[in-house]
């Protein structure tokens, strides 16, 4: 194989995997949250605030597999 | 075909300075806020009407949210944060508007070649060429790959210029705050000789706080670079109704985004100024 089906391989499976995971680690915050927000109610806007914090930084690393694979794919 | 293109494009010079197509969008962001802060606080009214009242449930929904993520600092941080999240949000959604990254003008990929297009297409649209028995194909393919599209508009926080600007200034008030806070107190928490352990925590929060910028930099333009980028594949491969949930999304992930930057930067400087050492 030539190194552009190389390239575009790695891009999905940057992509692929670098979703995956964070993807998983998003439901699994949530789902605690949601959790924390039935049993506590009136804490529902403490979680929120931290819920949205943890996500963004599980979302964070999905969003550097994806410049990873935007940089595999054009430059 | 799709005009992708990771670093934004120059519009204009002035001298050998380039004006990029991001950089005029950041100009308007920033005289559409200083427009909007001048006409409300020139005559404040104790009853506000109209425009005053509108910014102010904005302002106060602001400050009461800061205020339970950094407690009693909010005073002292708010013009800051606040700044940034009305900078990054207007950014975001101005990105959004019709118009922005499809209106613009041809260039001749000779006299950009110096921006960071990467020009190994063109050299191997050219070789793919060469095997080609038909040579109007050839030409045409050619000529082509020499026009290039670019758009006057660009988000300015779809650049990565802007976000590690706006990341260095998150950087630089985390740092400054902890020193306004703690005083000479705040070395410690980088340089500490009490104890071995201590030692070792103060070189990982030396690199935990240069990798926020980083992180920071490359969270706000990876969610707005792969935003653009997921509406114009869904409206290449669909252009009337499909992309509308991706834009009502686009429009969530422009809000929350700047709500994590400037909460996060205010929660780092909570942490920064709570070091104890």
């Amino acid at each position: 194989m030539d190194a552009n089906t190389w390239k575009l391989i790695m891009t999905g499976a940057t992509i692929a995997l670098g979703g995956a995971v964070p993807a998983l680690a998003i439901g699994l915050i949530t789902a605690k949250a949601v959790e924390a927000m039935g049993r506590n109610p009136e804490a529902a806007s403490d979680v929120r605030t931290s819920m949205i914090l943890g996500m963004a930084f599980a979302e964070a690393i999905a969003i550097y597999s994806l410049v990873i694979a935007l940089i595999i794919k054009f430059v | 075909m799709l005009h992708i293109s990771l670093a934004a494009e120059p519009i204009a010079h002035i001298g050998s300075f380039p004006i990029t197509n991001s950089l005029a969008l950041t100009w308007l962001v920033m005289a559409l806020l200083i427009w909007a802060s001048v006409a409300v606080s020139r005559n404040i009214k104790l009853i506000p009407s109209g425009f005053q009242s509108i910014m102010e449930v904005l302002i106060d929904g602001l400050y009461t949210f800061f205020e339970s993520v950094v407690g009693h600092q909010v005073k002292m941080l708010f013009p800051l944060i606040a700044s940034l999240f009305l900078f990054i949000l207007v950014s975001n959604w101005i990105g959004l508007v019709p118009g922005v990254g499809t209106v613009g003008f041809f260039h001749h990929k000779e006299q950009v070649s110096e921006i960071a297009v990467p020009n190994e297409t063109h050299e191997e649209e050219l070789v793919v060429t060469e095997h080609v028995e038909e040579n109007v194909e050839a030409a045409a393919a050619e000529t082509e790959s020499e026009v290039e599209f670019v758009p006057l508009f660009r988000g300015p926080t779809a650049d990565l210029n802007t976000t590690i600007a706006l990341a260095l200034v998150a950087f630089a008030a985390i740092q400054y705050f902890g020193f306004k806070i703690l005083g000479k107190k705040y070395t410690a928490r980088f340089v500490n000789f009490k104890n071995p352990i201590m030692g070792f925590v103060g070189l990982l929060e030396l690199v935990s706080d240069v990798s926020k910028v980083i992180s920071f930099a490359f969270r706000l333009f990876g969610n707005v670079f792969a935003g653009e980028v997921l509406l114009s594949v869904m409206a290449f491969l669909m252009p009337f109704i499909a992309p509308m949930p991706f834009l009502a999304l686009e429009l969530f992930v422009g809000f929350i985004q700047a709500l994590v930057f400037s909460t996060l930067t205010a929660v780092f400087v909570n942490v920064a100024a709570s070091h104890e050492g």
